[in-house]
């Protein structure tokens, strides 16, 4: 086979390869990945789906329980809340008033937090007082 | 001082300014006293911003509390390595950190190059004055470091206690000489593209030790990260597939590829489109790394809302994607290969198959750490990805690429011949698949993919082996040498090659680790009460009593801890004591929180319980219940609320510390249950050891060899006697 | 804003407008390489890695990696390439 017939086989085999390869991957990211939502879009959750909340932990709401923690997370900029119960290690930052992301599905009227998916953003460099710090 | 500190960071912005103009004016018109101009305006920035930097690190280190980066990152009681490292614990001494460097950086290149690269070299100091600029500006108008506040704090806030470990301290410095070292080639192909030079291979000479260094850079921080996550955070693993983890992990993938390809283009100068793209990519993916993180972009899936540096970080990743772009468009004629591919069985194919499994490996992480944008900006509905999503593509991937990490040391260049290959791959194949089956044998076949990565990690130590072993026995045969020496010198000739070959087998260790680590741990969350125990693997941990201590320094309370002692027993043997804590610290908000409870309402941190070993780490954290502690807490809220004023100062701190002891000393009497996290998980330290071999390979394959000019004299005259003889 | 700071920071300009302007107002500007000495040494580095191969071809060939028919091509040719290095860079130096 004359050289240049075989690089362009060679290259039409890798650029199929490629695209096949990002086929899978659209293809898999749109099934595999969660809805993400504020606590005020997850009124329409539906039951046994996951969804990635993002939110603030509502103030005096955290509870400690025998596998976990409870607490409620609110929207950044607003008061509606939904209850999420959570089982596991709790990571070390997590407080009330921080903001978290948490992979929830919703059970009855609240919502279970799926293990380890609890994150809760630093606070020390990425806060909205930003501003409050130029002069 | 600060406002010494601001005025320099402004004239290094005009510096840079100038400098841009004054580069392109001389290359430009050909005036070689404003290039040079140029360049001293790189070294000016440098002394500016090492001056500017100074000023924040004495005000640090001084406990300048009138400085509110100082008042809100740092605190008296902080230990003086703290101090220093806490500058860069904020966004905005983070930049100044990062400009630092660059400016450092871009001075020794530009110093190293002042009499070469006529063409090129202007428009490369345009570009990272450009850098320079744009992170200066940001300093002076947007995030400032040396802003003062009116009303001085008696005491700053401390250093977050999460962020109190050495790995975490110099995980930002690593991480930023990594990125900043990058700009390095990636400013230099600009200029290459520009000033019609990439044909000839001088750019990427004089800037392949940047790209190296920065490569060795950035994958020690990854990993400092990754250690850091392991032995202080309480969740037990070392990756998540975080944005900020995979933010880091792009470019130090696309670099990967690109200290590759470019032993190509040396070699046969081929690949020069693909050079040239792939350091663009990564020099912007750098900066996408650096400024991810801290533009709210993704932790905030709302766009743009969390912080003021959203936009112009977009803005300028759109201009250097769009430049990168049309520059490789516009100069595509001179990127024509010399060669071809002569065939698949030789080291340049492997190079190139290397190189396309990296950065497929690359798009799989982008596109999943980005995936919630594009969602949003396809959909209108916000998505987003576990790490399960992850590993179904990079796990697959990074297995090809161990396994071609071993053939490549192995493969000849040009064209290796079937029957040579056979040879040379016999051994290695059967050592690797013999260590498969073995270990199938135990047990290891329940999970293919990390039995899979096993063979290969052999297929890589064996194969490494076999050329180090190959090497001494030539070097041997050609002078007589004791094994031992002719290693050193084989070494010491081939740094690139050998040191290369160290990396390869750093990286089969690591991933092995990986491999089992992730594959055959054991882990589990229970809840125990004092003297019930629970099973992890071939482990029992029992839940003996509990711990309770104040830390104090200085005289002042610095947390309080709560915590365990676990036993460890393997089949009934006692293995080893663990002592998990969790440390709560003081909150510093006064308000709203009572004078007792306050010293619970601050930070927790976790103190990892671990054994490590070469088989296999224990590894336990725990959460202490005290909830039964709240009743006296509270209590002690109206006690010394009810108090306030009434006692002086001393008493009541006399009394407080006098309360607090008494609750330490309630939960230990209480014998109170608690939740552990256990983990038992082989091979974990191999990942550790793994990074420390690619380190060394790394150091060996960038440093100059010694005694190059006069093996290059000797050589000319030997090639030109030989090449006589050969016409004659 | 203080008097010590506003000298120090005029000290400052005074001492990077030195230092940046110098190569304007007659002071010493670097010898850059000219094109042709590019030219050289871009050859001389492209000899250094055809001799880098010759070596790493013979050791390929003596470790066993190589056959001695393989070697023998490969030398030749590596060596044909060596040449014509040499040839161009006798041309640039003239």
């Amino acid at each position: 086979m004359p050289p240049a017939r075989k690089r362009k086989i060679r290259l039409v085999v890798s650029l199929s390869a490629a695209v096949v390869l990002a086929c899978a991957l659209v293809f898999t990211s749109v099934s595999a990945s969660s809805e993400a939502v504020t606590p005020s879009e997850l009124a329409g959750a539906k039951a046994g789906a996951s969804y990635q909340l993002t939110g603030k932990v509502v103030d005096s709401s955290v509870r400690t329980t025998n596998g976990g923690v409870d607490f409620r997370v609110r929207d950044r900029n607003g008061t509606s809340s939904v209850p999420v119960e959570y089982k596991g290690a709790i990571p070390d930052p997590f407080k009330e008033g921080r903001e978290v992301i948490v992979t929830v599905r919703k059970e009855g009227a609240t919502y279970v937090g799926e293990r380890d998916s609890l994150v809760t953003k630093c606070p020390s460099k990425f806060t909205e007082d930003a501003t409050q710090r130029n002069s | 001082m600060a406002t010494v500190g601001r005025a320099l960071l402004i004239l290094a912005l005009a510096v840079a300014l100038y400098g841009i103009a004054a580069s392109i004016y001389g290359a430009v018109r050909g005036r070689d006293e404003w290039v040079a101009s140029g360049r001293r305006s790189i070294y000016a920035i440098a002394a500016l911003v090492t001056g500017s930097f100074a000023i924040l690190e004495v005000a640090f280190l001084r406990s300048d509390f009138q400085f509110a980066t100082v008042a809100s990152h740092s605190s008296t009681t902080t230990p003086t390595f703290y101090k220093a490292a806490a500058a860069w614990s904020s966004q905005e001494g983070s930049l100044l950190l990062w400009l630092w460097l660059l400016s450092l950086w871009a001075s020794l290149v530009l110093f190293a190059t002042r009499r070469q690269l006529r063409r090129v070299a202007p428009y490369a100091t345009a570009v990272l004055l450009g850098f320079a600029a744009f992170f200066a500006a940001l300093l002076v108008f947007l995030e400032t470091p040396f802003a003062l506040l009116a009303a001085v704090p008696a005491e700053g806030a401390g250093l977050n206690p999460l962020l109190r470990h050495p790995s975490m301290m110099i995980h930002p410095p690593m991480l930023y000489s990594g990125y900043t070292l990058f700009t390095i080639p990636f400013a230099f192909a600009v200029g290459a593209l520009i000033a019609r030079q990439v044909g000839a291979a001088d750019w990427i000479r004089a800037t392949r030790r940047f790209a190296l260094g920065a490569w060795l850079f950035l994958g020690i921080g990854i990993l400092l990260g990754a250690r850091w996550s392991y032995a202080e955070l309480g969740w037990g693993g070392y990756w998540a597939w975080d944005p900020v983890e995979n933010a880091s992990l792009l470019p130090w993938l696309t670099g990967t590829a690109f200290i590759h390809s470019i032993m190509i283009q040396e070699k046969r100068g081929m690949l020069k489109i693909w050079n040239v793209s792939l350091v663009l990519a990564t020099g912007t993916l750098a900066i996408l790394g650096t400024f991810l993180v801290r533009s709210g972009i993704l932790d905030s899936i709302h766009a743009f809302g969390a912080s003021t540096l959203g936009v112009p970080f977009v803005i300028l990743i759109a201009v250097l994607i769009a430049a990168s772009i049309g520059l490789v468009v516009w100069r595509r004629a001179e990127l024509r290969s010399e060669n071809r591919l002569d065939s698949l069985l030789s080291r340049e194919a492997i190079f190139l198959l290397n190189n396309l499994v990296l950065v497929a490996m690359a798009f799989v992480v982008f596109w999943g750490t980005f995936w919630p944008l594009i969602a949003e900006a396809l959909t209108g509905t916000r998505r987003a990805l576990g790490p399960p999503w992850f590993d179904t593509y990079t796990v697959p991937l990074a297995i090809v690429l161990v396994l071609l990490s071993g053939v490549g040391p192995v493969i000849a260049w040009r064209k290796a011949t079937v029957s040579n290959a056979r040879r040379n791959f016999m051994l290695p194949v059967l050592a690797a698949l013999a260590l498969g089956a073995v270990l199938a044998a135990f047990g290891a076949a329940s999970r293919p993919l990390a039995l899979a990565m096993f063979v290969c990690g052999a297929f890589v130590v064996a194969s490494v082996g076999q050329e180090f072993w190959r090497g001494v026995g030539v070097r041997r045969a050609m002078t007589g040498e004791k094994p031992l020496r002719a290693l050193r010198s084989l070494v010491a000739r081939n740094r690139r090659r050998y040191g290369g070959y160290l990396v390869h087998v750093g990286m089969a260790l690591l991933f092995v680790g990986v491999a089992a680590s992730t594959a055959f741990n054991d882990a589990r969350d229970v809840r125990l009460a004092p003297g019930q125990s629970v099973r992890a693997g071939d482990y029992e941990f029992t839940y003996e009593r509990a711990t309770s201590r104040i830390s104090t320094r200085d005289g002042g309370l610095q947390k309080i801890s709560f915590g365990a002692v676990v036993d460890v027993r393997r089949d009934g043997r006692h293995v080893t004591t663990l002592r998990p804590e969790r440390g709560y610290y003081p909150s510093r908000d006064l308000s709203g929180l009572g004078p007792v409870g306050r010293f619970f309402e601050g930070e927790a941190t976790s103190e990892v319980g671990l054994k490590a070993g070469l088989r296999r780490d224990i590894w336990t954290a725990m959460t202490p219940d005290i909830r039964r502690l709240l009743p006296t807490i509270e209590e002690g809220d109206r006690v010394f609320s009810a108090a306030a004023g009434k006692l002086s100062p001393q008493l009541e701190g006399q009394a407080l510390g006098v309360a607090l002891d008494g609750i330490v000393k309630k939960y230990l009497a209480d014998r109170p249950e608690a939740t552990f996290r256990v983990i038992t998980s082989p091979l974990v330290t191999w990942i550790w050891i793994g990074a420390i071999v690619v380190f060394l390979g790394g150091l060996i394959a960038l440093w100059p060899g010694p005694d190059a000019a006069r093996r290059r004299v000797a050589a000319r005259y030997a090639a030109r006697v030989a090449e006589d003889l050969g016409r004659a | 804003m203080d008097i010590v700071a506003l000298l120090v920071i005029l000290a400052v300009l005074g001492a990077v407008v030195t230092l940046v302007s110098a190569p304007l107002r007659g002071g010493a500007v670097e010898q850059v390489r000219s094109e042709s000495a590019d030219q050289v040494a871009e050859l001389e580095a492209a000899k250094e890695a055809k001799y880098r191969e010759i070596r790493d071809a013979e050791l390929d060939w003596r470790g066993g990696k190589l056959s001695e028919e393989d070697h023998r091509v490969l030398d030749r040719q590596l060596r044909a390439e060596a040449v014509e290095i040499l040839k161009a860079l006798d041309d640039a130096r003239g």
